[in-house]
């Protein structure tokens, strides 16, 4: 019973991964650009629910709404402030920018917010479902976070495959120039490419915080690189790819801290990350088209 | 229809593009031809607004469009299709024409979609199909077809025999002049003069980025000198 019960918490945690993942893929999809400063969003989408929600007792819903459409915001201001001026500079330039970014946020947030931990109440209520008698308890925080992530991955294949914009995103990421001769806005469409990627990381921050409790201005950092790992893991720039390899991720994670070693567990995740990469180098879904001539 | 003024197109330190003027006048079949490196595609992508000119002017139905982002220039009925056709290769057929026809209303593209069957029916039998499954053939009469989806007053074609078999190429000339009878002004580059020169009234010769001569289509094909370079003859 153990085993299901790890399996569940790695299935809900790696679905917080995928969905911070996506925001990875997409933004590296269309923009080419790995954007490490997609972790700090998350922190900063888990202080607005926070202030919203512990201290100022907006209901939960609104809390979770204003922490998305701030950091969608954010994402967008971002983008048009730091990334847009380096379209064309060489991706080194574009890498240590993001990373300053990530600096900035975290040394913002302290600033704002100090470096004293805030407990964050889990906005599901700490409420679980017992079956089997008992012998499996499940929390309600776990579920929440599986179904919404199930949700997010439904409207994204509807997103990208059935609208306008979704399809524009896609010929965007294959070949920015001919999508230009469309007709297609790039400079739009990579804008609403963050948009999307950052409110996804407001609510990965509150599902994130409604599991580990404790809300710092670094919280985002970690949980950032282990998804950007599965982003690559599951082969980066594909959507399908960052759920599995988030999810994958989140189940070695815990299946690791269970039965290994809780001090490894991280060390175990990053291994797992090497040996995908030597035997399949695009990562578990990635592919690579041949240009036919 | 376009008025290309003393253009200047830069790579760097390489002026690959030097003092070009041309004109395309509505209804007309313009070809522009030269060999490998001669200029031919950088003129379009500069028209298209892809590349900037560091000097001169481009007008298109009497607005001037030097400085105009790319999508804007589509919007006002300048499409083109692009060396190498450009498809969008994990994107279905079907998808492809969706997006040539993203300037456009949506409760008009099922009409387009059935215009670009009829002119192109390979397509039809395959709009389920990935683009990257296509032959190159196939990929060409997809790359007309999506541009065709803007419907676009002015068509750019950039070398659409590249690569092809010779009965292609005869079927997409043959769509070429069939399009610019349906109403659609052509610029037309190719690196395939005899054949290009049979289809246009008029056409440029371009050479290391200057344009070297121009004049009636029918008279640079008789044209000693065109002969020799071009012609093979």
């Amino acid at each position: 019973m153990s085993f299901l019960s790890h399996l569940i918490s790695g299935i809900s945690l790696g679905s917080i991964y995928a969905i911070i993942a996506l925001g990875y893929t997409m933004v590296y999809g269309i923009a080419k650009m790995l954007n490490f400063a997609h972790g700090d969003v998350i922190m900063v989408g888990a202080y607005a629910c926070f202030f919203m929600v512990s201290r100022y007792e907006i209901p939960a819903v609104v809390g979770v709404l204003s922490a998305v459409v701030i950091c969608t915001l954010l994402g967008i201001i971002i983008e048009r402030l730091a990334y847009k001026p380096l379209r064309s500079a060489t991706s080194l330039a574009v890498l240590i920018t993001a990373i300053g970014i990530s600096y900035f946020l975290q040394n913002a947030a302290q600033l704002l917010w100090t470096s004293n931990p805030k407990v964050f109440n889990s906005l599901m209520g700490d409420g679980s479902v017992k079956l089997f008698d008992g012998r499996l308890s499940i929390s309600v925080t776990a579920i929440v976070t599986i179904v919404v992530c199930v949700i997010i991955m439904l409207a994204l294949t509807w997103f990208t495959g059935r609208t306008k914009m979704g399809k524009a995103m896609r010929a965007c990421s294959e070949d920015k120039g001919a999508a230009q001769l469309m007709g297609i806005n790039v400079n739009f469409t990579i804008s609403m490419t963050f948009a999307i990627g950052s409110a996804l990381a407001a609510i990965a921050g509150v599902l994130l915080c409604s599991a580990y409790p404790i809300l710092t201005p670094t919280t985002g950092s970690m949980p950032g690189i282990k998804a950007f790992t599965a982003a690559v893991f599951g082969g980066i720039g594909s959507i399908p790819g960052a759920l599995l390899g988030g999810v994958l991720l989140g189940i070695i994670e815990i299946f690791g801290k269970a039965y290994i070693s809780t001090q490894l567990s991280d060390a175990i995740v990053f291994v797992v990350l090497i040996v995908v990469l030597l035997v399949k180098p695009t990562g578990l879904l990635g592919k690579q088209v041949q240009e036919k001539v | 229809m376009l008025k290309v003024n003393d253009i200047n197109v830069f790579y760097g330190a390489i002026h690959a593009v030097k003092q070009v003027s041309l004109e395309v006048t509505e209804g007309e079949i313009v070809t522009l031809i030269g060999a490998n490196g001669a200029g031919k595609s950088t003129t379009l992508q500069t028209i298209s607004g892809l590349l900037r000119s560091r000097t001169g002017s481009i007008s298109f139905m009497d607005a001037n469009i030097g400085a105009m982002a790319p999508h804007k220039i589509v919007e006002r009925g300048l499409a083109q299709v692009p060396e190498g056709r450009r498809v969008f290769l994990r994107m279905t057929v079907r998808e492809n024409l969706e997006m040539g026809a993203y300037t456009q209303k949506s409760n008009g593209i099922s009409a387009d979609l059935e215009r670009a069957f009829t002119l192109f029916p390979r397509l039809k039998e395959r709009h389920k199909q990935i683009a990257g499954t296509l032959s190159g053939g196939e990929q060409q009469m997809l790359a007309m077809g999506r541009a065709l989806m803007s419907h676009p007053k002015l068509l750019m074609l950039d070398e659409p025999s590249m690569g092809l078999a010779p009965i292609l190429v005869e079927q997409i000339f043959s769509t070429i002049v069939e399009m610019n009878r349906d109403g659609t002004t052509i610029l037309l580059v190719e690196q395939n003069a005899q054949m290009a020169l049979s289809v246009a009234s008029r056409a440029y010769v371009l050479e290391t980025g200057n344009i070297v001569m121009q004049g009636d289509a029918h008279e640079l094909a008789g044209n000693e000198e065109v002969k020799k370079a071009y012609l093979g003859g």
